[in-house]
């Protein structure tokens, strides 16, 4: 089975962001990266896909240079190779341009699998799964916790919302959006480190991807959230902020 | 020339919020000076679509055909595609559940438009303004859709009011029956299910302790429950908690989980991401205990206490001692 996993490097979840000059988005030298959270745990499934079918999994991810550290985490965990679209300014592009880069880079490598990430923790649109896999013309499931495949077609455990779930089956290939928490994540071993240096990353540049759609949609002003509620904030000692949080939730909101 | 709004269903119930979305549809309607339909789609919706029809809209399609009866993203795409081709609206509103996450970007795609989705607030602003959150919550953007429509927007849960809905009139009930081969549908949908009954019903606590990441690790478990106990209340978690096993799936709480509307909610190391915030923001009153002064949470949260956990936590359980001497 030849699986691609695309992946995406995003900042720290407990970053602190400032906007940049432009106002239209951060600024990113001043951040720390890792890779995208639900990613992980798309990498996971295609890592556990091959241990048991066998096969070839793929990293593939868009973005600037220091996107390497994420591609190159991916091939210490076990990914075998890895495509790395060198797209300076990811956020020059909407979902569906980042999608066109990731189905020309796929498209070549005839996948029998594609995993991703439900979403991004920056973006969080959700998208880029079913977009990528409509540029392709296969189908796909979102929000995936379990897989199985079944010859030539595959098994899934798709999320609903309120607790519910729901097994889906659909022909290979497919994209999936891989839910966070469906595995137990592993660590890269010193081995795989070791041996991840030697593995293949192809570049690829965005101009020989073909031409991006123009933006349909822009981030006109990035700015922090209104406040939509007068919040009490209690701050320094912790045994002082106790009483006064215990005196107001008795006396004033009468919760307690 | 229309906002299109579509609504949903599921064996002939309305998804809540359907209302929502379609609330959010007359507020555009009326700044952007444009007619409001709404589409249902499904294997007879007729009565649903009559129903829709009483909420001041201008028309109503019924989006009917047996390859509709069980959701798929293939058949609702092609039915949908089928539907925008034939009637141009300028706006296409989604409710941003779960399942028009599945489908509503493959339909967009079609159109060569991205959908703009977990919108929580839009306005005209010389055209069209859509907000929606970045990084967790951390930041707001505001998204101006460019070029010819139809444009795509799918709407978070809770930012429009649908008890707001404004209810006027008896619209055209229009049915549509879109060309679908079973074919072209390719995926193949089981029957529904839950893992097991829920034992905790987290929906009729009057005070919930709801912890988060910043708990660290399972051993620190105990000390949320402390306080859950000291206030009388159930213990729930955040999904990574469960995910986790830290504590069972059941006491999960968000989109995922349970939705909750306590008295009292006690958010300990939850930074607040969006899919916590709409299971519990509903809560009477909302207490956050977190390290970061930046964290979503206190966004909703009505008292805040900026600190340490594992400081703040013991100090309060021992202040609710005493207060109950």
């Amino acid at each position: 089975m030849k699986i691609i996993v695309a992946i995406k490097q995003v900042p720290l979840r407990d970053s602190q962001f400032r906007i940049n000059a432009s106002g239209q988005w951060i600024e990113e030298s001043d951040l720390n990266f890792e890779i995208n959270e639900p990613d992980a745990y798309a990498l996971e499934e295609a890592l556990q896909l091959r241990e048991k079918h066998g096969g070839e999994v793929i990293a593939l991810c868009a973005g600037p240079e220091r996107a390497q550290q994420t591609i190159r985490d991916a091939l210490a965990k076990g990914a075998d190779r890895a495509i790395h679209i060198e797209a300076g300014n990811l956020h020059d592009l909407d979902t569906l341009g980042v999608a066109q880069l990731l189905a020309a880079a796929a498209r070549p490598e005839q996948p029998d699998l594609i995993l991703t990430g439900l979403q991004s923790d920056d973006l969080g649109s959700g998208q880029t799964g079913v977009v990528l896999a409509e540029l392709l013309g296969i189908p796909h499931s979102t929000i995936i916790m379990h897989t199985e495949v079944r010859g030539d077609a595959i098994r899934v455990k798709r999320e609903l919302e309120d607790g519910w779930f729901q097994h889906i089956e659909m022909p290979l290939p497919a994209v999936l959006t891989i839910q966070s928490g469906s595995n137990k994540l592993r660590y890269a071993t010193l081995m795989g480190i070791k041996k991840s240096k030697t593995k293949e990353v192809k570049r690829l540049q965005p101009a020989e991807l073909g031409a991006a759609a123009p933006l349909s949609a822009k981030i006109e002003k990035l700015y922090a959230p209104f406040k939509t509620k007068q919040t009490q904030l209690f701050d320094g000692d912790p045994k002082t902020a106790a009483a006064r949080l215990v005196e107001k939730l008795k006396f004033e909101a009468r919760v307690i | 020339m229309s906002i299109l709004a579509i609504l949903e269903q599921q064996n002939g119930q309305w998804h809540r919020m359907s209302w929502e979305a379609l609330t959010a549809a007359q507020h555009l309607g009326a700044e952007l000076g444009l007619p409001v339909d709404a589409a249902i789609v499904g294997r007879g919706v007729t009565s649903l679509a009559a129903e829709a029809a009483s909420k001041n809209v201008a028309k109503v399609w019924a989006v009917e055909h047996d390859l509709l009866e069980i959701y798929t993203a293939d058949g609702y795409t092609a039915a949908l595609e089928e539907l925008i081709r034939g009637t141009h609206p300028e706006l296409v509103l989604f409710p941003h559940t779960y399942q028009v996450r599945d489908f509503a970007p493959k339909l967009a795609t079609r159109f060569s438009q991205v959908l703009v989705s977990d919108v929580i607030a839009a306005r005209n602003e010389g055209g069209l303004v859509l907000v929606r959150q970045f990084f967790q919550g951390k930041l707001n953007g505001d998204i101006r859709p460019s070029g010819a429509g139809p444009h795509f927007a799918s709407l978070q849960a809770g930012a429009w009011r649908g008890d707001r809905l404004a209810v006027a009139g008896a619209a055209t009930v229009e049915t549509f029956t879109p060309k679908l081969e079973a074919a072209n549908i390719r995926q193949k949908p089981e029957t529904p299910f839950r893992e097991a009954a829920r034992a905790v019903d987290l929906t009729a606590a009057g005070i919930i302790v709801s912890v988060g990441r910043g708990i660290k690790e399972a051993s620190n478990i105990p000390l949320a429950q402390e306080l859950a106990t000291a206030l009388g209340g159930e213990l729930a978690a955040s999904r990574p908690i469960c995910d986790a096993g830290w504590l069972p799936m059941e006491r999960q709480v968000g989109s995922s989980g349970q939705t909750v509307a306590p008295k009292l909610y006690v958010a300990v190391g939850i930074s607040g991401a969006i899919q916590h915030l709409v299971g519990m923001k509903g809560a009477k009153t909302i207490v956050a205990i977190n390290k970061d002064p930046n964290a979503p949470i206190f966004e909703v949260a009505d008292y805040g206490v900026v600190g340490d956990l594992f400081e703040v936590v013991p100090a309060l359980v021992e202040e609710l001692k005493k207060a109950h001497q």
